[in-house]
């Protein structure tokens, strides 16, 4: 994966005298100094992260920690005070105004949270407003804004004026609008936030599968950590301007890296983001090609559990013995324990939500065990694992 | 006391100083006469055109523009209106009157928008202008009317010219002030979502700013006209003709009837050109609902 954007030491200071307020800030004085001292603020402090090409990178944060700021840094709706933004390794701080028209037309589109549709102008007329100041003739501006309309599930609305249409809808065009110009990067600027809670899920929906196809690096901004962890890659919380945390969903829940983040993730439905793979832990398997019936049990007692999970020599997952049959194999003198081999063991793809199994386990007598694509075992889940993972603990043994 | 001690100051030579600068700017009279002959040529083209067209071919335009311009929800009843309207002026032999009074304030319009426009939309863009700016506009508008008059006459004659001059100062200013207005109450996201795009300044003025502001504006162009309507009478006092002068006639004849009469015909004239203009401030999205 490689990088799209890079920013360093990005920093916004609002106020009239923002260069002593910058010299300040570089030798360390906290913002209630300086605002005490130049009577500016900063909205945004010394900003570093990285977005992959690609991926949906979502800025959180309560109002007033710097996330509208900074997005509108990244295409300078908003002048940075100091630092860099690399777009491709080219520094867009340093553009001039037309450079930087360039890169707006050509590269990045924006989403606006309360849509800023231009109510004078039709639906279609609204999609098109990109390509119709680059200057593309009328009749293919108009073709690419239809299909951009029909690519977000609206149609037959062309002709129509904004206020015609339900907010869920406008957003719709808003998001056409800014496809329409085929941008490489979205931002997204608190996008759903202003929809109702059912549409706003509709919406992550659509994004999510616009996006399986059409691969574009979304930065989103959001004060909403469910649609964070549920749309996010990575996610970037920010507090007060600074940034706190940059991870992965389920890193951020595994490993809040202060208190600020704990609050924050308090109140997540952990099971929605959780995944098979990070409950899961190492199970003892026992390998059909090596072991034979003796070795079998002897491992069994000195794990002291009933049963084993039988790999091949490629780790390619067989089922499941338990101890009762290994011993009547004894018996019976026999070595291969193929016979013994239980099958209907219940498996999982690593990548599931807990919340999609959560029923099934609560009820089953065994483990479940997790398999990739290619069967092999990775893993195996008890319901003491999910448990200590929903409450937020580290999960013992995880592989 | 408050007595003693004006009496003990000086007087300032605040009209001595004028007298100068008005003296000192007819030395530039090469080019206030330029501007004369402009603003006479517009006149003469309208006066032209209007004495041009027969009685019944203007309230046949004038029926038909109305038909037209409020063509979504047709007003029989202002047409009716008009009709009468237009007949009692030629009734009353005001006609002629009626046609230099439209002439002096489509001209004046003409220029009130001509320049009032872009001041308002430089006002809008730079807050230096707006600071600048904004005390000669309360100037010009609450200046009386007639002040203007004098320095007219020294620096531009009289007749109509002088009398466009002088409704022109005073009507300028709110549409100065409604183009202000209505720039600057675009909402800030759609000036960003259009910035955003990748818009040149100009492509955000003429496909955002301004179509947001059309109905502000329009009303701004509308309040103009309609000042330059109420200075009719007084610039006839520096022989602007028309119904403002027969009514400033009537005065000096004592003559109520007549002072009436001319002065019922201004009203029709506001009228009619006042329905008109709203009319075309509808947008389109208004004819859709």
């Amino acid at each position: 994966m490689s990088t799209k954007i890079n920013v360093n030491n990005l920093t916004k200071i609002f106020g009239r005298h923002a260069g002593r307020a910058k010299e300040m800030l570089r030798d360390g004085k906290s913002k209630a100094e300086i605002l005490e001292k130049t009577g500016s603020t900063v909205g945004v402090n010394k900003a570093n992260f990285t977005v992959n090409d690609n991926e949906i990178f979502v800025i959180m944060g309560l109002s007033g920690s710097g996330k509208s700021t900074l997005i509108r840094m990244l295409n300078r709706l908003i002048e940075p005070t100091d630092g860099e933004i690399l777009l491709d390794g080219k520094n867009i701080t340093d553009l001039d105004k037309k450079e930087l028209r360039e890169i707006r037309r050509k590269k990045l589109s924006m989403v606006f949270q309360n849509f800023a549709l231009f109510p004078n102008r039709t639906i279609l007329e609204n999609t098109a407003y990109g390509l119709e100041i680059q200057g593309v003739d009328k009749q293919s501006r108009e073709e690419k804004a239809h299909e951009s309309l029909e690519l977000v599930g609206l149609h037959g609305y062309d002709n129509r004026f904004p206020d015609q249409l339900s907010g869920g809808m406008q957003q719709r065009v808003g998001l056409a609008r800014a496809l329409a110009n085929d941008p490489e990067i979205l931002l997204m600027d608190e996008a759903f936030s202003a929809l109702d809670p059912l549409n706003r899920k509709e919406m992550q929906d659509e994004l999510l599968d616009l996006q399986a196809h059409l691969h574009k690096t979304i930065i989103f901004i959001s004060h909403d950590l469910n649609e964070a962890l549920r749309i996010g890659d990575r996610i970037m919380i920010m507090r007060d301007g600074n940034i706190v945390q940059t991870g992965k969903p389920e890193d951020i829940l595994q490993n809040p890296k202060n208190e600020y983040v704990e609050k924050f993730i308090e109140d997540v439905d952990r099971t929605k983001i959780l995944t098979a793979s990070r409950v899961m832990i190492r199970p003892n398997a026992v390998n059909i090609e090596k072991d034979g019936p003796r070795s079998i049990l002897r491992q069994m007692r000195s794990n002291e559990i009933s049963s084993a999970y039988v790999v091949d020599s490629n780790h390619n997952f067989k089922g499941l013995v338990d101890a009762d049959n290994i011993n009547k194999l004894i018996e019976k003198g026999e070595r291969d324990i193929t016979s013994v081999i239980k099958t209907d063991v219940p498996t999982i793809h690593p990548d599931t939500p807990i919340n999609d199994f959560l029923n099934q386990i609560s009820t089953s007598p065994v483990p479940f065990a997790v398999v990739d694509k290619d069967n092999r075992l990775l893993g195996i889940i008890i319901r003491s694992s999910i448990l200590e993972a929903i409450s937020g603990n580290e999960v013992q043994n995880n592989v | 006391m408050f007595n003693l001690m004006t009496m003990n100051m000086p007087t300032i030579p605040l009209a001595k100083w004028i007298n100068a600068f008005v003296n000192w700017l007819t030395q530039f009279n090469g080019f206030f006469n330029a501007i004369t002959n402009f603003i006479g040529a517009i006149v003469n083209a309208f006066q032209w055109f209007f004495d041009l067209l027969p009685v019944w071919l203007f309230i046949v335009l004038v029926l038909g523009l109305t038909y037209w311009a409020l063509r979504k929800s047709k007003h029989w009843g202002l047409m009716a209106f008009e009709l009468i309207g237009m007949l009692l002026i030629y009734n009353q032999g005001y006609w002629r009157d009626m046609t230099q009074t439209l002439t002096l304030v489509l001209t004046s319009s003409l220029i009130i928008v001509v320049i009032g426009i872009p001041l308002g939309i430089w006002m809008a863009k730079s807050h230096t202008v707006n600071l600048i700016l904004k005390p000669i506009l309360d100037f010009m508008q609450t200046m009386p009317a007639f002040v203007y008059l004098i320095p007219a006459v020294a620096l531009f004659g009289i007749g109509m010219v002088p009398g466009v001059i002088a409704s022109v100062i005073f009507a300028l200013p709110p549409v100065v002030r409604m183009t202000n207005l209505g720039i600057k109450q675009v909402p800030e996201d759609l000036i960003e979502a259009s910035d955003s795009f990748g818009s040149t300044d100009w492509q955000k003025l003429i496909k955002v700013q301004l179509p947001l502001a059309k109905t502000t504006l329009m009303s701004g162009v509308n309040q103009g006209m309609m000042l330059t309507l109420s200075m009719v009478v007084i610039a006839s006092m520096i022989g602007a003709m028309g119904l403002g002068s027969q009514v400033y006639f009537a005065v000096g004849r004592n003559d109520a009837g007549s002072g009436f009469a001319a002065g019922i015909s201004i009203v029709i004239l506001a009228i009619i050109l006042d329905r008109i203009t709203q009319a075309f401030n509808k947008s389109k999205r208004d004819n859709i609902k």
